[in-house]
């Protein structure tokens, strides 16, 4: 029987690798693409365990939801890359400072 | 079950708005050549509709709850939405001719508009946690493609994959927070999870946890400090028509999301959450009043200004009584118009090709263009809070707010950082007033344009005498709620 908290440590372990990745990475956009959605998963295994755990079924449903935003997000995001690429040639993070102060 | 009927009859406008949205993206495909202006102008009568339509559907004394108690309709609701829609008419207005000018005219930017709007309806009248989600990511979604809408501009498309980046970090935390508030109380309703809380200890790890989650969630949404980084960027990088429009309409809507989620969800936690607000409010007043005061482009330090603003609406909510409460959506309503106003002002100055974006743009505006140069002083002079512009009594209102609960230290360093801000916007006067001009060729804008920004600046100081209306409205509406 796996217990609540192996859930709860497994989806907060995967949250860290999420946040670290998105403050780390200084190469590649796309590597921030996965973290964000690492993320999103890591929310929804919580959100899976709590329910199964307490029987209720309103944290699945918020799991679907979740998933079909983080799909949304995505195709988002990847078009913004798309534009971004088309008038720098690169999607390096190091290149991203025009705008500071 | 409940009759689905009553339900949708509450949501109409939400329906309405929606409904709208779909058809213009249609229509647009075939009026966009030969009747361009087809769009914008269904888009203004959709939320001139909708506005009609809010202002029909007031409950009859306290809230109503609707589909499942998912949705919930009272005074607070029905006043934010009216200045939601009210708010993005007149940003509609102010972006026609900006729009247009630089080929960024398509029926995608309508559309956008109205579904972020509608994010921001669904929001305020949000009772669940998958209704907050729901509607904050559409206004979300809607805000990233609209700042990335300038294909053509560096700035804009780094300014787009930033907003994109830090908004979506946001959106994960704040679901984690909402996830562990779950689990600690078993419910996404925000009723139950509020009766929930108070049977519970206050220290329980799991709660505060989550509450600490959701904090940095709302943090981030909102641009308070520590969590206000992208804010700068964005209202610099992003093409002024949408700033207009991020920076005024979405301020209301977080407004209604922090009453959702913190007022009404975690009463019970009211001393912890007050106190963390107590830490970013004072960070974002310092903040943002210092770091405007370097910056030579003038939407950038309006960003810093916005920071600071915010900082002062959140002085309202943290001392956590309903007093404080329509002190502060007093004070983000006003603060929303000021703001348009100075966009629509930028907006104004600009032209294809031109964006007056640089304060020494301004320098000696009142020689090239007197009525310009003195509704730049008067929107000025509201930022900065000096009467008798309304800006003064908003400021006041929050000030007073925290006297009442005998904070006086931080009505104290409020008063200081005010101080400290009117510097960089009586910097703006002085430029427009004294300095000698550098630039000479004549400010062209529509006459309509002209007349509404006039009104919109005029409303500002001659509003005056019906404050105490505007006030009583505000305070129905935040004793209304459930």
């Amino acid at each position: 029987m796996i217990a609540l908290s192996d859930y709860l440590i497994l989806g907060a372990i995967l949250f860290s690798i999420s946040v670290t990745g998105i403050y780390l990475n200084r190469k590649n956009v796309i590597i921030l693409l996965m973290s964000i959605e690492l993320m999103l998963l890591s929310v929804n295994l919580n959100f899976i365990a709590f329910s199964y755990y307490l029987n209720d079924l309103a944290g699945q449903v918020f799991v679907f939801f979740i998933l079909t935003v983080a799909a949304a997000e995505s195709a988002i995001g990847l078009a913004i890359i798309i534009v971004l690429f088309r008038r720098r040639h690169t999607i390096n993070i190091e290149d991203l400072d025009s705008l500071k102060g | 079950m409940s009759n689905i009927f009553a339900d949708i009859q509450l949501a109409t406008p939400e329906i309405f708005v929606f409904s709208m949205a779909c058809v213009i993206l249609l229509l647009d495909k075939v009026t966009h050549e030969r009747m361009p202006k087809a769009s914008f102008l269904l888009t203004q009568l959709t939320l001139l509709v909708g506005l009609y339509l809010v202002t029909i559907t007031v409950p009859e004394g306290g809230s109503i709850k609707a589909f499942n108690d998912m949705f919930v309709l009272d005074g607070m609701a029905v006043l934010s939405k009216q200045v939601i829609l009210f708010l993005t008419f007149v940003v509609l207005i102010y972006s026609y001719s900006y729009i247009t000018e630089r080929k960024m005219y398509r029926g995608e930017y309508f559309v956008l508009i109205l579904n972020a709007v509608l994010g921001m309806m669904v929001m305020t009248s949000a009772s669940h946690f998958l209704t907050i989600y729901i509607g904050l990511e559409l206004l979300s979604l809607s805000l990233y493609t609209l700042v990335a809408m300038n294909r053509d501009s560096d700035l804009a498309t780094e300014a787009a994959m930033k907003y994109f980046v830090l908004g979506a970090l946001a959106s994960g935390l704040l679901l984690y927070g909402m996830s562990m508030i779950y689990g600690a109380t078993g419910s996404l309703d925000i009723e139950t999870i509020r009766s929930a809380i108070q049977g519970m200890e206050s220290d329980d790890t799991m709660l505060i946890l989550g509450l600490v989650f959701i904090i940095v969630g709302i943090g981030f949404k909102l641009g308070v400090v520590p969590f206000h980084m992208w804010i700068p960027d964005i209202y610099q990088g992003a093409p002024t028509s949408v700033v207009l429009f991020l920076g005024t309409a979405p301020k209301v809507a977080a407004f209604a999301f922090i009453m959702r989620l913190l007022v009404d969800g975690f009463q019970g936690l009211a001393e912890n959450w007050s106190d963390m607000l107590t830490i970013i409010a004072v960070l974002s007043m310092a903040t943002g009043n210092i770091l405007a005061i370097i910056q030579t482009n003038l939407k950038r330090m309006l960003a810093y200004s916005t920071i600071s603003h915010m900082g002062y609406f959140l002085l309202g909510i943290l001392s956590a009584n309903p007093n404080g409460y329509s002190a502060s959506l007093f004070y983000v309503i006003v603060y929303s118009f000021t703001s348009l106003a100075a966009f629509g002002l930028i907006i104004m100055m600009s032209r294809a090709g031109f964006e007056a974006e640089e304060i020494s743009d301004y320098k000696g505006l009142n020689k090239r263009h007197p009525w310009f140069a003195f509704l730049v002083a008067l929107v000025m002079f509201s930022m900065a809070g000096i009467p008798p512009t309304v800006g003064f009594f908003a400021k006041l209102s929050v000030i007073q707010a925290l006297i009442d609960v005998e904070m006086y230290w931080l009505a104290v360093v409020a008063i200081l950082f005010a101080v400290i801000g009117a510097y960089y916007y009586l910097r703006i006067i002085k430029t427009v007033y004294f300095d000698k001009p550098e630039r000479n060729e004549p400010i062209t804008a529509r006459f309509g344009m002209q007349f509404v920004l006039s009104a919109n600046v005029f409303a500002l100081v001659l509003i005056m005498p019906w404050i105490g209306v505007i006030m009583d409205a505000v305070s129905n509406a935040i004793s209304a709620m459930g």
